[in-house]
């Protein structure tokens, strides 16, 4: 019998996941996708809450969700053009002008 | 049979217009050759005027609106006015600096407008679902907003920072969401004020709301989740700098208390601890930091994180008084900042290459009138009577000592004490020093020369007669306790 518990922590392990790739990945496109990541893993969540308590604000949610996620990545990869096409490089060390 | 909600559209009026006028520019813009940048900013700044008026009538209602997804109150209404003046003020010191750039962007107004559209959804959302559309609608226009100047390596740097921590913070925000809604069964205001009111209390809804914090914390740049501020603020350019501390702060800063009195006000007693560890540290770290700095862009983006704890410390307040003191401040704020953002973008010329303190040197002798604006901006950050800055720390830090957090105000009010050390600093390199090379003139124009006379004699009269504005501000707390 598979009960909420299970998608909770397959989504809290996806969430962790997302969270790693955003902090110790140097590549922008995988730091990208591991924003997807934490966003999807939300998700699911989302979606077995709502199945869980037969409420459908939670899938209502999902939706939005995604299109704000899919909006997100089209700066995000517009943005990584735009620096690849200054720098020649995409990596995040190497984006470094600007600290202290 | 599914129930089709009321629709109230005179509510949402404003957010309509500017929506339109964006949609009206964007399509307006194509068939312009040359100018399209100012044909747009006239018509967003006709927007704005005509959302002033459709706004008037919020002031009187109290009430949710289509099915509860927003509330339409007081405080709906006077984040709207801060918005739309933000908006407005913007869009006054945004002309010249994109002649000077050489960009004839009629996007860049577009996404001004769109962003005004998403914040005025976000401080009225009454439902998770609806502020966090709001908060996205604006981020997504600002991160574009921010690397704009395609051609500066750090406008696109601070774009990238902006976008990747922005996004990290949302999700955190998001899971907040989701694990409340697992907790309570809803997402909306009032069913998470149900249900935290009827004394329960899981692990997960603490962790939810937690999560929640922190992805506030995130956008309103408080110690330590403002990594991103001080890049992002030297990297956009100046005008948006300016709308991006203002702006964005005070709408985050409006849903934050939203949610947080609105709905887990049962929880009170937790988060108020958290957030009291957050303001000291916002306070100190963000006063000391500015200390050292030697571009002006980034001392102000230190000085707006300093200036997000003492507002932190209204919300630890946690009475009417102290929301009331937060709406004040911010407004006081709201002109204070703009107009020393303009006065960067004018002194900054053209490409930004003065931003640096030692460009400020001889300013008061070149431009008297500006320097004395600059001085008064500055002397209104760092709280000096008579300017409303001073009003506004006096009002939130007076209610926090009502509410008995004597320690807090007494960090405040030595930090902010340190603050007037960095703030001086420009003020004595403006008259007292005198720079090595003359620097070329400072082109004048006469939206630029608007704004900052607004700003400079709003932030005098609200400081020199305080009274209806304060009343003004707790008036539009009421519904919200």
């Amino acid at each position: 019998m598979v009960d909420v518990q299970h998608y909770l922590v397959v989504s809290a392990a996806l969430f962790s996941l997302g969270v790693i790739g955003v902090m110790f990945r140097r590549n922008l496109i995988v730091i990208l996708m591991s924003l997807e990541l934490m966003l999807n893993a939300v998700n699911l969540s989302f979606v077995a809450f709502s199945r869980y308590l037969g409420s459908i604000e939670g899938q209502i949610f999902v939706l939005f969700v995604m299109v704000v996620a899919a909006a997100e990545v089209a700066v995000g990869l517009a943005i990584a053009v735009a620096i690849f096409r200054q720098k020649g490089t995409i990596n995040v060390n190497e984006i470094n002008i600007m600290k202290w | 049979m599914i129930q089709v909600p009321e629709v109230f559209l005179e509510g949402i009026l404003p957010a309509i217009i500017l929506s339109v006028a964006g949609i009206v520019t964007m399509v307006v813009g194509l068939f312009i050759r040359k100018g399209a940048a100012t044909v747009g900013g006239i018509i967003s700044a006709a927007a704005v005027l005509l959302a002033f008026y459709a706004n008037a009538p919020l002031r009187a209602l109290d009430k949710p609106a289509f099915a509860s997804l927003i509330s339409l109150d007081g405080y709906t209404w006077f984040f709207n006015i801060l918005i739309l003046i933000a908006l407005g003020m913007t869009i006054l010191t945004s002309l010249r600096y994109l002649a000077d750039e050489g960009m004839d962007l009629y996007e860049y107004f577009v996404l001004l407008l769109f962003a005004g559209a998403g914040m005025m959804f976000m401080v009225s959302g009454n439902h998770l679902l609806t502020i966090f559309i709001g908060l996205e609608t604006l981020s997504i226009s600002v991160y574009v907003l921010t690397g704009v100047l395609s051609r500066s390596p750090r406008s696109s740097e601070a774009a990238l920072k902006y976008l990747i921590l922005g996004a990290f913070s949302s999700g955190l925000f998001l899971y907040g969401a989701a694990l409340l809604y697992g907790a309570s069964g809803s997402l909306g205001l009032p069913g998470l004020a149900k249900y935290f009111q009827s004394g329960s209390f899981t692990m997960m809804g603490g962790v939810g709301m937690g999560l929640l914090l922190v992805g506030f914390a995130f956008k309103v740049a408080a110690v330590p989740f403002h990594m991103w501020t001080p890049d992002v603020y030297e990297g956009a350019p100046s005008p948006i700098t300016g709308f991006m501390s203002v702006g964005v702060k005070a709408v985050a800063f409006a849903a934050f208390a939203r949610v947080f009195f609105e709905s887990l006000n049962a929880l009170q007693v937790n988060w108020t601890n958290i957030l009291w560890v957050l303001a000291v540290l916002t306070m100190i770290l963000g006063n000391l930091a500015a200390l050292v700095q030697d571009n002006i862009k980034r001392m102000l983006a230190y000085s707006s994180i300093a200036h997000a704890g003492y507002i932190l410390v209204g919300m630890i307040a946690g009475t009417a008084a102290g929301i009331s003191g937060i709406l004040y401040y911010l407004l006081a704020y709201t002109f204070t900042n703009l107009g020393a953002f303009g006065i960067v973008t004018l002194v900054g010329r053209k490409g930004e290459a003065n931003v640096y303190l030692d460009d400020y040197r001889g300013l008061g002798k070149a431009h008297p009138a500006l320097a004395l604006a600059m001085s008064i901006f500055l002397f209104s950050l760092a709280g000096i009577p008579p300017t409303a800055g001073f009003v506004g720390k006096f009002t939130i830090f007076s209610a926090a000592i009502k509410s008995g957090y004597i320690w807090l105000v007494i960090i405040g009010v030595l930090t902010s004490a340190a603050s007037v050390f960095y703030y001086f600093r420009v003020v004595m390199k403006m008259y007292m020093e005198s720079p090595d090379v003359e620097p070329d003139g400072i082109r004048f124009s006469p939206s630029m020369s608007m704004a900052l006379v607004i700003s400079v004699v709003i932030v005098l009269y609200i400081g020199i007669f305080p009274t209806t504005y304060l009343n003004l501000a707790s008036e539009s707390v009421k519904t919200l306790f």
